[in-house]
């Protein structure tokens, strides 16, 4: 088996997506994405230099919007719905450094 | 089943006229749910009062003499992923558990336009990944045919719905299958439109790029009435066709005379022979209709859903990554920021939607990001290309929706992809941005519904609406 | 003419500038909530702002056209482009993502002149959402370290931004300066930005880097939180000489994001480049290229009004003074030289109405062009002295206009006439005998006396021009 994942990548995607995994639940994602991955294997057989990559389901460009003021959202719904808030403003903890 | 049955059509026009009261056909769906929802659970919420005061208000504009619109009591059940101001909207996740959206999605605003009645939010797989509905975070939808096999996802609770009677039509949402199948699943008309043809606006997205509403109903007439409805152009979603559709409600009016079936010769394997049995007598019935049956190949359509696995990961791994427990849902209290995001994700998404999130988050990270996101990106311009030649030689394409009949609770074991494979048939269409509608045929293995797909162009519905009235006329015979 | 002290021995400075500037559109960048600054916090919010689920973005055609305005003023090329995400946490993003451009910006390959004439090129200038602002509470002085929370207002999120990012081709403090003010002043030419570094509404971080004359490239540190004009300079001076006394003692310069302190002058670590993120950008799904046709970017062209550079030359030109003069430059910066033209076109003296304007009008002028012109020439006429006509000016200002002569006259402005004035000359002399003796002698201080006299004596009304004049002949005839 050619493993193109390791449990190292998945502990680092695992920061990168903001996700606490526990070392069980790496292992077991590493095998269960290398599975995965693994199926590409079909498709690194095709010759794909001369394809253009398709990002648009239906091609359109230009869609604009007119640049005047719409409603706004009321502020104490808003936050109501919010973890928590204080004095107008959603709060958080600390923000953490680079994670 | 009495009025869960009739068309909406027909609904609308009782109630329009006076014949019938939108509180009565509200009614009847209400008594459905009391007696059969506790076991089937299609609904994360069902919305009895409100939607009694709906019915109410319909009645009164009818008393009134004025006209409600298309959809004149007509009641109707929304994926939990359709966002309804003031009306939880959970996605079937924890991490969204109790938010109220402060507004409404542009199909749930036109709907209420055109009269209709909304009586619940149904249950989905967890952001709508996922092939049973058993990846809910509030427990599996169960399929009305038989309640011990799944009703297919990820819109299982919106097919389950409809083919249980508690409404006359469901919306679901369709990113590699999940109305289809499930529709297939469950024995009712499931549609997938072209990328663009209804709004996203306040559809909670998975992949954007794929995802589409579509609706769940008992008949081609009433799928053809829910899109002229809630089809059209959206000034708030930037992908939104701008122009109008054609009426499909027209379009049925024709038979299939002349029409091009496409077999694929080179479809990936691995339906099970009673579906196999079933395409091959839905073919028939079409030739029999007067349509032709042509071969056509589409080499590229077995690597849909290997490029699927990637696209749909990556875009859900950036969609998904503003359930920060910051503005909005559930938050697991930490020191600093980054360790209550860390926690609070953990938490509050299962294991399906963690397992995409770090597929997608691993597909687009440096010097990953060409050799598979890259690199799925082109497999789906072949997809689309080679759809593009096959639809010069045939105006419809014909396959099983699924590969199989509904399968049990727990029957896909442990491997992911397993369950993946269920989509082999709906994703490449998504992929395409083409439409797609899976059409009830008959039953299969253990007297469960078969679903037939029928696959079109861009905007090609009219055509394809006239091959599945043609197959639902055939099977009524 | 530097504040800097510029850079020991042989080194050169290597600096790139990284500008962001919040467009002066109505509305976000993607939804219809106000762009507004000091608004209430979470007040402009809207569910495209608040990354609520479902909501989707729709671009503001008109931060299109003004992105296209900047790109259009400063040289560029304007391309067909796409909106990519750039994937990162931080509470004040609300999506987690910033929608910005990335591989195919909408204005490339410029470049900005500046009033020395050195040439810098602009790689790119490519539009962006802004993010929203997190206060720190509980900590010290609103800083990150020590606090107990942070709170977040989104209302500056989704405000549409341009990135003028420039070529590294400054060399010198005083040119990093003096580029962050003529693309100030560009910017409020074109009508793109209020461009208020004090607000926010533009920010600039500086990539610094030094090296020996001739030597290859060194490596570089980004420096953020540059708040004005002057600090530009000053944190680009600062941090040179950081790097220069990193390698004389023979250590490295690593890679950094950096934190100016305008308090202390200096800067500070945020980040080292190990630990940067990995952005994982890809092409936003949910909007659509911009494509720009010839004719939308032949209309820009067309519709640019004269920029700075161009008026400066002009109005220096009409004033006699040089075009990198103060005066000519902070009447440019500040829109008004149109102002000072039209007074010359009223008849009035564009040298006289430069200095007025510099001097008395801190923003745009409410005084009619023709009541300055008539204030220019009674003062060229010598109707009324430079200390008078500033007092004309000022009421003229408070005013908002009027006629100068009739201020003058209320105010007893009236020209002296030479016999009066000879009367208060000679009564000054004649009350102070002793200075007039010193001065005769040749003490200078001596005449400020005499002089003092006829102004009190004349309660201010006489030109001291007149007066030194007339104590000389004086002096004269009695040497005789």
């Amino acid at each position: 088996m050619s493993a193109r994942i390791s449990a190292t990548d998945v502990a680092k995607v695992a920061r990168l997506a903001r996700l606490d995994v526990t070392p069980a639940e790496i292992d077991l994602m590493t095998s269960q994405l290398d599975g995965m991955l693994e199926h590409f294997a079909d498709v690194d057989l095709l010759d794909l230099a001369d394809v253009t990559p398709m990002t648009q389901p239906f091609p359109l460009s230009n869609v604009f919007r007119a640049d005047v003021v719409r409603p706004c959202l009321d502020r104490e719904e808003v936050l109501a719905a919010a973890p928590a808030a204080q004095d107008g403003y959603f709060q958080v903890p600390p923000i953490g450094g680079e994670g | 089943m009495g009025a869960a049955h009739s068309h909406a059509s027909d609904i609308a026009a009782a109630v329009r006229n006076g014949v019938t009261t939108a509180t009565a056909v509200l009614e009847g769906h209400l008594a459905s749910i009391a007696q059969r929802e506790p076991e089937i659970h299609a609904f994360n919420l069902v919305l009895a009062d409100q939607a009694r005061e709906c019915a109410a208000t319909i009645d009164a504009q009818v008393a009134a003499g004025n006209d409600p619109g298309p959809l004149a009591g007509v009641t109707i059940a929304l994926k939990d992923n359709m966002c309804t101001r003031g009306v939880p909207t959970t996605c079937s996740s924890k991490i969204l558990e109790g938010w109220k959206p402060p507004y409404n999605a542009t199909v749930v605003d036109t709907l209420a336009a055109a009269g209709a009645v909304i009586v619940g939010k149904t249950n989905l797989d967890e952001f709508a990944m996922g092939s049973s509905t058993e990846n809910s975070a509030f427990g599996p939808t169960k399929n009305p045919h038989d309640t011990t096999r799944v009703p297919g996802g990820s819109s299982g609770g919106s097919a389950a719905a409809v083919a249980a009677g508690f409404s006359q039509i469901a919306l679901g949402s369709d990113t590699g299958g999940s109305i289809r199948q499930p529709a297939a699943h469950c024995g009712v008309v499931g549609v997938k439109p072209t990328y663009g043809y209804v709004s996203r606006y306040g559809l909670v997205a998975f992949a954007s790029s794929l995802d589409q509403i579509g609706p769940f109903t008992n008949s081609v007439a009433d799928a053809a009435l829910m899109l002229d409805v809630i089809g059209g152009h959206d000034p708030l979603d930037s992908t939104s066709i701008p122009q109008q559709h054609p009426s499909l409600t027209e379009a049925i009016q024709q038979g299939v005379e002349g029409l091009r079936i496409g077999r694929i010769t080179d479809l990936p394997a691995g339906a099970d022979p009673d579906v196999q049995e079933r395409l091959e007598a839905a073919f028939d019935a079409l030739r029999n209709a007067g349509a032709t049956i042509v071969d056509v190949t589409v080499p590229a359509f077995t690597f849909g859903l290997t490029a699927y696995y990637l696209i749909a990961p990556a875009e859900a791994s950036s969609n998904l990554a503003r359930y920060d427990g910051v503005r909005y849902g559930m938050r697991v209290e930490a020191g600093d920021t980054n360790a209550m995001y860390g926690a609070t994700r953990a938490a509050g998404f299962g294991e399906e939607v963690k397992r995409r999130i770090m597929l997608g988050t691993y597909a687009l990270s440096a010097g990953y990001y060409d050799a598979y996101y890259g690199k799925a990106l082109k497999v789906r311009r072949l997809i689309h290309d080679d759809f593009q030649r096959a639809y010069q030689d045939a105006d419809v394409l014909l396959t099983p929706t699924s590969p199989t009949v509904a399968f049990k609770f727990g029957e896909k074991g442990d491997n992911p992809f397993t369950m993946y494979l269920c989509d082999t048939y709906t994703i490449p269409s998504n992929l395409a941005g083409h439409p797609g509608m899976s059409v009830p045929f008959g039953t299969g293995a253990h007297g469960m519904p078969v679903g037939v797909q029928v696959l079109a162009g861009t905007l090609q519905e009219p055509v394809m609406f006239r091959v599945g009235a043609a197959l639902e006329r055939a099977v009524a015979k | 003419m530097s504040e800097y002290d510029g850079l020991p021995g042989d080194w050169e400075l290597v600096v790139g500038l990284e500008v962001h500037v919040e467009l002066a559109t109505n509305t976000k960048l993607f939804s219809g909530s106000p762009n507004r600054f000091g608004d209430e916090p979470n007040t402009n919010i809207d569910p495209v702002t608040l990354g609520l689920p479902g909501a989707l973005p729709v671009l503001n055609e008109q931060a299109v056209e003004l992105a296209m305005r900047v790109g259009a003023a400063l040289n560029c090329t304007i391309q067909a482009c796409t909106f990519h995400r750039k994937n990162y946490f931080y509470p004040d993003m609300p999506k987690a993502y910033q929608v910005s451009q990335y591989d195919q910006p909408l204005n490339i390959d410029g470049h900005l002149d500046l009033p020395n004439g050195v040439r810098v090129g602009i790689e790119r200038a490519h539009m962006e959402e802004d993010a929203g602002k997190s206060t720190h509470v509980g900590g010290s002085g609103g800083r990150v370290h020590g606090a107990t929370a942070s709170l977040i207002d989104l209302n500056r999120a989704g405000v549409p931004l341009v990135e003028i990012v420039s070529r590294p081709d400054i060399r010198s403090a005083d040119d990093a300066r003096s580029y962050v003010s003529e693309l100030r002043s560009i910017l409020l030419a074109v009508g793109a930005s209020d461009a208020k570094m004090e607000e926010g509404s533009m920010r600039v971080d500086a990539n610094v880097s030094v090296r020996k004359a001739g030597a290859p490239l060194g490596t570089r540190c980004e420096i953020k939180n540059v708040n004005s004009v002057r600090s530009v300079g000053r944190a680009i001076e600062y941090e040179a000489r950081r790097q220069i006394d990193l390698i004389e003692s023979g250590d490295v310069v690593r890679q950094q994001t950096r934190h100016w302190d305008e308090g202390d002058g200096r800067t500070h670590t945020m980040r080292s480049k190990e630990d940067a993120d990995d952005y994982r950008y890809f092409l936003e799904p949910d909007l659509v290229p911009l494509v720009p046709s010839q004719e939308w970017i032949d209309r820009v062209h067309a519709a640019l009004p004269m920029l700075p550079a161009a008026r400066r030359a002009r109005l220096a030109e009409a004033t006699g003074q040089g075009a990198t003069s103060e005066a000519v430059s902070s009447v440019v910066e500040r829109g008004q030289d149109d102002y000072v033209l039209a007074v010359g076109a009223a008849g009035g003296n564009v040298a006289r109405a430069l200095v007025y304007v510099k001097e008395a009008f801190a923003d745009s002028p409410h005084v009619p062009a023709a009541d300055l012109a008539a204030l220019t020439k009674l003062e060229t006429s010598g109707s009324l002295t430079a200390t008078q006509a500033k007092a004309v000016l000022a009421e003229l200002v408070a005013n908002e206009g009027g006629d100068a002569a009739t201020i003058a006259a209320s105010k007893g402005f009236e020209a002296m006439d030479t016999s009066a004035l000879d009367g208060f000359v000679g009564a000054a002399i004649a009350a102070d005998p002793d200075a007039w003796q010193k001065f005769c002698a040749g003490d200078g201080k001596a005449m400020g006396a005499l002089v003092g006299l006829v102004m009190k004596a004349s309660q201010g009304k006489a030109d001291g021009k007149q007066v030194t004049a007339l104590l000389n002949q004086k002096k004269a005839a009695s040497a005789n």
